[in-house]
């Protein structure tokens, strides 16, 4: 009697066990394909910004015999710097471009003709003739930088075979490339402006360094300000505080703040430190203030992490030999736990020097053109750098962005890689 | 300039320490073990005598001095300036502090504005050197009285730890008063926004065109300031966004805690995990110029009419930069699951994707959807993305392939143009401002509420 419904539960459990195979792989199909989703969403993006820019390292430039005509930059040949100084070196930029092209005819036509050539090249010359007067009167052959359009249509950015009204390169100004090309007059240089200018309208002439130096000097300001006091709270609330309601209130706003959006952040930056404090817009100080705000939770929680994992044996050992609190907390966990907070402290730093949105909330987002060169002097950072140059609809700009965001990439990859390394470093089980 | 003064206020200290140590070690005499302490906390005592009270006097004098000169220099302009509105006001300030920093002035300086530059001047120079002499002269005083209190039976030690210990306090209630600064400054500005649009309106109101007229007498500029659309638009992302992250993110989290062995789980982790590194800008320029483009020429494809600023584009990336926010908080609650439970299931006869989802799913569900709730906040809250990717007109829909606007989005572009601080344009970044601190805050709390009361279960 008994042994019938049994096999019948058998026979069902085995019916149904392919049904039930089949679903446990699709899960697991399930699974992989999610990861491999993120996996490949991570591959395609890099790929996607080193694709677009790593051609911005590299710059054309356009190398033009320059007869230092005396008769233009200085007619009454005294050499005086202040005549040097304002002369038209454009003219000979010009006189070079239609001797080498002497076809070329009519306003429009010379125009474009002159426009190969960066506008920022006459000031190249000046500088090279004050630095050396010697050269007045005679000729130079000189690499000179390339407009925009130039670089972007060498680095093969430009369809040459489209409708010449669709690009922004005229079919006359391709054939004036090509011939210079086909002379060896034209040739593709490391990109050194990129790295040593600030921002500029023109984007041959642009460069992160403004950038750079801004976010160098709003982080010195960020860890200067949030590791010491980071490291204070973490301290007090690990080793000293009594467990009572205002270090329960503390721990809960540190949660929170872990938490605020850091656009919040920024309007405290603008009604606090500069509407009530006034201290200067778009300045690294402010920045960093504000940084140092949104960096403080990470580095508490990260430094309570490292207190914590302190055995407690060696607090007891130190007591023992008569140390006071302090003296134990200072000259032996502390010791034992700082390489774990400086971990957390880097990390922290790293998402800082990432963030931008509460930095255009106290004005970092204007167009400054020179290096800062102090913590007060107006500045932008490199996140919101590439901000303002995706905003641009040049494709130099695009170019110069991607390479922008690989800049602040390898500074991530290299700030977290340093975090790693010290950890594994310092990392002690006990 | 003063930060030099910071530096040899800092050096004094330093030394200081120096001179109290070496007077701890004169005091003892021949006999080290009459200090009460040891010598180096008779050295931190000095320091700190040295370098608090100065340092102390250094910062409320640098932080107040800019406010106070601008008093002193409004009250000695002429009664006919001082009677401007206070907008009017701020450009004669202005003015005079661009002409002492030597900038651009707007209109050409006449007399009285030359004058107080001159003013400003003047007072800057006094109060710079008048903080100089102070702060060195209070760090002198106080090694001077530092050194003259150590005594054998100094308790330079207690001292010491007292002082370190109220200075742990501080930084501690540092976070506290940033909340309270975070309340108090979006509050007090909403206050004023709520003086001039009633609080229903801001809240209920449907249309938002934050254009309010300059002149009284333009037209057709009468601001409308409903969060509605905005907020409809936040949700619509951050909803697109959930829908990318949340199966991504709990699937690898369940396939990583329960099928990948130790090898693949140590490279595909941190791999994920690259994606909460990366700064929310490249998100931003990646959704604006690649996957933005990508699905307008998609829906063009299939003749469908797509805005070059989609919520679908911006929605989609935002997702993505979540994907490991959700993942690696689902990751904890899955494995705080005891053993046990999924060894009951196995033993049951299940499979690991049935004891997946009949014990471990139901078993972590409320810890699961705390995580998700945490990556919404997060997702509200996210401004570089949609401030690239998403538009700025305000459209009441749930089309995913038109543009709306965020909260976030309204926030930067009224803050980031060029508008007088008083305009309710202003003031209305602040309301919302507002609005998604304590949204924002609500979530957190329910989200960390839901995981602590999870977590404590299987403790």
């Amino acid at each position: 009697m008994n042994k019938k419904p049994q096999r019948d539960i058998k026979t069902i459990v085995n019916a149904s066990l392919a049904r039930r195979h089949a679903a446990e792989r699709r899960f697991r199909w399930y699974g992989l394909i999610a990861i491999s989703l993120g996996l490949v969403f991570v591959v395609l993006m890099f790929a996607n910004i080193i694709g677009q820019g790593y051609s911005a390292f590299w710059q054309t430039y356009i190398e033009l015999p320059i007869h230092f005509d005396s008769a233009v930059i200085d007619p009454e040949g005294r050499r005086d710097p202040h005549v040097l100084e304002n002369s038209d070196y454009a003219a000979l930029i010009r006189t070079s471009l239609r001797t080498q092209f002497p076809h070329v005819e009519g306003r429009r036509n010379l125009r474009d003709l002159y426009s190969l050539v960066s506008s920022n090249a006459p000031f190249r010359l000046r500088s090279q003739v004050l630095d050396n007067p010697e050269i007045i009167g005679t000729e130079q052959s000189i690499w000179m930088l390339a407009s925009a359009t130039v670089d972007t249509f060498v680095k093969g950015n430009i369809d040459r075979h489209i409708d010449e009204s669709l690009r922004s390169i005229k079919d006359q100004e391709i054939a004036w490339v090509d011939q210079l090309q086909a002379s060896g007059q034209l040739k593709q240089r490391f990109n050194t402006i990129l790295f040593s200018k600030g921002d500029s309208r023109e984007p041959e002439q642009a460069g992160i360094r403004g950038a750079l130096m801004g976010s160098f000097y709003t982080l010195v300001v960020t860890f200067l300000l949030s590791f010491p006091i980071g490291v204070a709270t973490a301290v007090y609330l690990e080793e000293f505080a009594p467990k009572n309601r205002w270090t329960d209130l503390i721990e809960v706003n540190i949660n929170n703040l872990a938490a605020v959006p850091s656009i919040v952040f920024g309007l405290l930056g603008l009604a606090v430190f500069i509407n009530f404090f006034g201290l200067p817009r778009s300045a690294p100080l402010v920045g960093g203030l504000v940084l140092s705000l949104m960096t403080l939770p990470v580095i508490i929680i990260a430094g309570r992490a490292a207190l914590t994992s302190v055995p407690p044996s060696i607090r007891e050992a130190a007591l023992g030999m008569g140390a006071s609190k302090l003296q134990m907390v200072g000259h032996h966990v502390l010791p034992l736990a700082i390489p774990g907070m400086l971990t957390g402290a880097i990390i922290g730093m790293a998402r800082a020097l990432g963030e931008s949105a509460p930095l255009l909330m106290i004005g970092m987002v204007a167009f400054i053109a020179d290096v800062p060169g102090s913590f007060t002097d107006p500045a932008t950072v490199l996140p919101v750098q590439i901000y303002l140059w995706a905003d641009l609809p040049e494709r130099a700009f695009v170019e110069r962005t991607s390479a922008a965001i690989m800049v602040l990439l390898a500074f991530m990859i290299l700030m977290n890689g340093l975090a790693i390394i010290l950890r594994k470093r310092f990392e002690r089980r006990w | 300039m003063l930060f030099y003064l910071f530096v040899i206020v800092a050096l004094l200290s330093l030394s200081s320490y120096y001179l109290g140590r070496k007077r701890a070690f004169a005091v003892a005499g021949s006999h080290i073990r009459n200090l009460h302490s040891l010598p180096s906390f008779y050295g931190s005592y000095t320091a700190l005598w040295c370098g608090l009270p100065a340092l102390i006097v250094f910062t409320v004098w640098a932080a107040l001095q800019p406010s106070v000169i601008i008093e002193l220099v409004v009250a000695s302009l002429p009664p006919e300036l001082q009677q401007l509105p206070p907008g009017r006001l701020n450009l004669v300030i202005n003015d005079i502090k661009n002409l002492v920093s030597g900038n651009i002035v707007s209109s050409n300086p006449d007399a009285t504005i030359l004058a107080a530059a001159d003013h400003y001047r003047h007072l800057q120079t006094t109060g710079n050197a008048a903080l100089w002499m102070i702060v060195i002269a209070l760090a002198l005083a106080g090694i001077t009285y530092g050194w003259r209190t150590i005594s054998p039976q100094l308790r330079a030690r207690n001292r010491v730890e007292q002082v370190v210990n109220v200075l742990l306090i501080a930084s501690s209630t540092i976070a506290i008063f940033t909340t309270i600064g975070i309340v108090l400054s979006v509050l007090f500005e909403s206050i004023r926004f709520f003086h001039k649009i009633p609080v229903s309106e801001f809240l209920f109101g449907l249309q938002w065109s934050p254009q309010t007229a300059i002149r009284t007498d333009q037209t057709g500029s009468s601001g409308a300031f409903g969060m509605v659309p905005l907020f409809t638009g936040t949700l619509l992302i951050s909803g697109i966004a959930m829908l990318v992250a949340v199966p991504i993110g709990l699937m690898s989290a369940l396939y990583l805690s329960e099928y990948a062995g130790p090898k693949f789980r140590a490279t595909a982790k941190p791999a994920l995990e690259v994606l909460a590194g990366i700064p929310t800008v490249v998100y931003g320029f990646f959704a604006a110029l690649t996957v933005a483009p990508l699905i307008r020429d998609l829906g063009t494809a299939m003749g469908l009419h797509v805005a070059s600023e989609s919520a679908l584009a911006a929605g989609l990336v935002m997702g993505i930069m979540i994907i490991p926010f959700v993942s690696s908080l689902s990751d904890d609650v899955i494995n705080a699951v005891p053993q046990s439970m999924r060894d009951g299931s196995y033993a049951l006869g299940a499979t690991k994707s049935e004891t997946i989802k009949r014990v471990l799913l139901p078993a972590a569900l409320p810890g699961i959807v705390g995580s998700i709730l945490l990556a919404v906040s997060r997702a509200i809250g996210e401004t570089m993305i949609v401030v690239m990717a998403a538009g700025l007109s305000a459209n009441l829909t749930a089309n995913p392939l038109q543009a709306v606007t965020t909260v976030t989005v309204q926030i930067v572009t009224l803050l980031t143009g060029d508008q007088e601080f008083d305009s309710a344009k202003t003031l209305a970044a602040f309301a919302l401002g507002l609005v998604l601190f304590i949204v924002t805050l609500i979530l957190n709390i329910i989200a960390l509420t839901v995981v602590r009361k999870y977590r404590e279960q299987y403790e």
